[in-house]
């Protein structure tokens, strides 16, 4: 077995998503990258999806089972792995339900590194600046107080009663309203958010990134949406959400450094961060190293 | 601690990269600079990024005041790059000290000269006083390397080539025309060749010129850039980011903590602006003046020992000097009177920094603007802010004259969103109030600054017309209440863990800081808001003009330089 690029033994026992489904071609085998290393995935001839780290520069064959990686299908992404996880990965009980629309919208690739991907995810101060007239426009650009928790039990953290004026919430809305977000992070490079859906207001729409660490300054942000919405086509909703994250690529793409700083004193945090600080200290807490830049000791 | 090269002057822009309301991205030795121009002709060269998030500032707007970041619309002000506006949290002054890093600065010779540390004078320049700013040549090579091959440059006969004490290289012909190039190390394989011709040429004689060379440096730029292909490509250089302080790394709660500083001023300008109102302008005495935002207002230390405070009338970016009105007051004791007899243009003083207590939001649809006699001060500096935006307000002025209107130049600016309503007396003035508030709604403000029976029935008629405590800000200069200060109290201290009792006869303010804890002030009459405390528990008997009624009501906060304890005990955030 090769030596892995990747020397932090956090994000080498985590699952990482490497592909969608949808990427899966018949009897080729694509190559992608994970943590700095070359890895390649296909479908077996008896269609299992293989998964396989092979050495740079040489051209990858489908390998015994004894020299495959662990692999995973959830919510129709591939999921892999370097080491042993300890927990599975996170739910989205929103995907299994009957009336769902779940939806691949896009895999993005964004030169910066996936912890500086996810607190972008997580921030409502850029929508009238970033998304202006869809997501947030001038003057609206209050963050009211709201609330963050560390779940010990869950290792996750949950941000609510987020409220945010939007012109324009999503494909299926016409007109603004101060709309109710809930942002969750189960995974380092993961996050979850939540918003009331505009079909049905007692229940709440899902939009998820999984973002895939090329290496520690480069990553492919893979975006599922998990819908109550009996309107719009798969395309609108596709180019709504590429809009919404093609106007953040160029902003993610020009902060430095690339890797987020988990020392407190190497930025100016403000109330409206609080959830951009929770996942700082939980990152610290965890003792990760790829993709930040560790706190002075 | 900073090398040798980091102490040297280095040319990173030509004065025509500077283009109106454009930001220019520079490097030197791995930094990067937002360079920038503002309207008032102020070169700024600042770190490129915003401390917020580590963004590009050279990604930002340039409104020709303040530099606006592209991620979350933070404002930036010209000369201090302090920050002046957190669209966040629009109800909010931010703190004073978020400030980007900025670097010593010279235009010269057609150049934005910069440097990590620079000091003392540039390069000598003798012969360039006439000079053609020839098109800047980037190489992707190392410095050195670049240096070399200038050496050799040749553009006509008997070019002869010397090195100055700076490490610019002078390239003289024959016939006495002399280039000389100033060789700026972006980065480890990046240099760019700015170079000076020593006569200035206009017209189709310049563009000859600069294609003249410009073919020539491109093709030694071939040249160079084949050599250093052949050579190992250096690691690029990596600049130190600074940390931020301690006290901002933490989230700021509610209400800041302001510091008392002593800065020394001189009065440059003092003239009437109107009957009985005298305008001073002052400026530093050394170094910039620190950051202030609308509705700040300083400490004005009097020759004669009075400390008073006065609003800056500054619009956006008007960073240079500070400019208040005062008023002179029929029954001063002391402070206006001072001023308006003795001072003199050319007088040193003592002022705190500003300090802001009556901050002013920029995310309204429509801002109401009401100011009374020299209540207009801290309003002038608003409405300039929200002019310069183009955000909708309207601004009503009420003077005793035509005479005594002040600041009548600087509010000429505010065109046809200005009313002055002259000589109204009480109930008129209360049925025009009555009129400019009757459409209260949502994200719609009002900013009351005036006397304190005006301020009183300006304050009513906003709560009779059903405007929300929220949207209604005001400040009051001074404060007429009788002060009470009969009652005796304990005070519990949570965070210093300390247990006071305040006297009758004494401030909360006064027994604090005989403990030693540093509280800071500025009016100590219960209006300006500086000495605000939280309170934990126990209920406040309030006695100042600063807290909302809704603030009041609440009793989480308390004006420590008057009010005091409603009953036996008060738990203080302290």
């Amino acid at each position: 077995m090769f030596d892995f690029s990747c020397k932090d033994p956090v994000a080498l026992n985590l699952w990482h998503v490497i592909a969608s489904c949808e990427e899966l071609e018949e009897g080729n085998i694509i190559c992608t990258r994970l943590l700095g290393d070359q890895v390649a995935f296909a479908r077996d001839p008896s269609g299992e999806i293989a998964v396989w780290r092979y050495e740079h520069g040489t051209i990858p064959t489908l390998p015994e089972m004894a020299d495959r990686l662990p692999v995973r299908e959830k919510y129709n992404y591939i999921w892999t792995t370097f080491g042993t996880p300890t927990a599975d990965i996170f739910g989205i009980t929103e995907f299994d339900e009957a009336d769902r629309r779940n939806i691949h919208a896009a895999s993005i690739g964004v030169k910066v590194s996936a912890p500086r991907a996810i607190e972008n995810f997580l921030d409502m101060g850029h929508f009238p600046y970033i998304h202006t007239n869809i997501l947030g426009v001038e003057p609206h650009t209050e963050v009211k107080e709201y609330f963050v928790d560390v779940s010990e039990e869950r290792d996750e953290i949950i941000a609510t009663d987020c409220k945010f004026w939007q012109p324009m919430a999503s494909a299926a809305s016409s007109e603004g309203a101060e709309v109710d977000y809930i942002y969750r992070v189960p995974h380092p490079y993961c996050s979850v958010l939540y918003k009331s859906s505009p079909e049905d207001e007692k229940r709440l729409d899902a939009i998820a990134v999984f973002i895939q660490p090329i290496d520690e300054e480069n990553v492919r942000a893979h975006m599922l949406l998990s819908l109550i919405d009996t309107i719009n086509e798969d395309t609108a909703i596709r180019l709504f959400q590429q809009t919404i994250f093609g106007q953040d690529k160029p902003i993610l793409e020009n902060q430095y450094p690339k890797r987020l700083p988990l020392d407190p004193r190497a930025e100016t945090p403000i109330r409206a961060d609080k959830s951009a600080i929770a996942y700082r200290r939980w990152l610290t807490r965890k003792g990760l190293t790829y993709g930040v830049i560790p706190a002075a000791a | 601690m900073t090398t040798a090269l980091q102490e040297l002057w280095y040319p990173v822009a030509s004065s025509t990269d500077l283009v109106k309301r454009h930001v220019y991205q520079a490097q030197l030795l791995g930094r990067e600079f937002a360079v920038w121009r503002a309207d008032d002709g102020y070169v700024n060269v600042w770190e490129n990024r915003c401390l917020h998030r580590g963004v590009r500032l050279s990604i930002g707007i340039n409104d020709g005041r303040e530099l606006k970041c592209q991620y979350h619309g933070w404002r930036y002000a010209n000369r201090t790059a302090g920050c002046t506006y957190i669209p966040a949290h629009p109800a909010d002054a931010p703190a004073r000290t978020i400030c980007n890093n900025t670097y010593p600065t010279q235009e010269a010779f057609g150049l934005i000269w910069t440097g990590d540390a620079a000091q003392g004078d540039l390069p000598d320049m003798n012969g360039f006083e006439n000079y053609t700013v020839l098109r800047p040549i980037p190489v992707n090579a190392p410095q050195q390397l670049v240096a070399l091959a200038l050496a050799e440059y040749t553009f006509a006969d008997g070019c002869q080539s010397t090195t100055d004490d700076d490490r610019s290289i002078t390239i003289t012909a024959k016939e006495g025309q002399s280039i000389r190039f100033f060789v700026q190390p972006c980065d480890s394989n990046l240099t760019i060749i700015r170079g000076l011709l020593n006569r200035k040429a206009l017209g189709s004689d310049r563009i000859s010129i600069l294609k003249h060379h410009n073919f020539l440096l491109d093709e030694l730029r071939g040249q160079i850039e084949a050599k250093a292909t052949n050579l190992e490509t250096p690691a690029p250089m990596v600049a130190k980011i600074a940390k931020i302080s301690q006290e901002l790394s933490e989230i700021p709660s509610e209400s800041g903590d302001p510091r008392v500083a002593d800065l020394r001023v001189q009065l440059m300008k003092k003239e009437m602006t109107a009957e009985g109102v005298v305008s001073l302008q002052f400026r530093a005495v050394k170094g910039k003046l620190p950051t202030f935002q609308p509705g700040a207002h300083i400490d004005v230390h009097l020759q004669n020992g009075l400390i008073r405070q006065y609003s800056l009338t500054n619009g956006p970016g008007e960073t240079d000097q500070y400019t208040i009105g005062v008023k002179r007051e029929p029954d001063s004791r002391g402070g206006s009177v001072a001023i308006h007899d003795d001072l003199r243009e050319g007088d040193v003083l003592a002022i705190s920094a500003p300090r802001n207590n009556f901050p002013l939001r920029r995310d309204a649809l429509h801002t109401i603007f009401i100011a009374g006699g020299i209540g207009v001060t801290p309003l002038i500096s608003m409405g300039r802010t929200l002019n310069a935006q183009g955000l909708g307000f309207e601004f009503h002025y009420f003077v005793q004259s035509e005479d005594h209107a002040a600041f009548k130049t600087v509010m000429g600016e505010f065109d046809r969103a200005l009313t002055v309503h002259k000589g109204l007396a009480p109930d008129e003035t209360g049925t025009k109030l009555r009129e400019i508030l009757n459409e209260p709604g949502q994200a719609r403000h009002v900013y009351i600054c005036g006397p304190g029976p005006m301020l009183e029935s300006a304050l009513e008629i906003a709560r009779e017309q059903g405007w929300a405590d929220e949207a209604v800000h005001f400040e009051y200069f001074k404060n007429t209440t009788e002060i009470d200060d009969t009652s005796s109290f304990e005070i519990d201290l949570a965070r210093s863990a300390l247990s006071l009792t305040v006297p009758a006869g004494q401030t909360i303010l006064q027994v604090l800081r005989e403990n030693g804890i540093n509280m800071g002030s500025s009016c100590e009459q219960g209006a300006c808001g500086t000495c605000r405390c939280g309170v934990i528990e126990g209920e406040v008997n309030h006695q100042d003009v600063y807290l909302s009624p809704a603030e009041k009501t609440e009793g989480k906060s308390i004006m420590t330089c008057v009010s005091r304890a409603a009953g036996d005990r008060l738990i203080l955030d302290i």
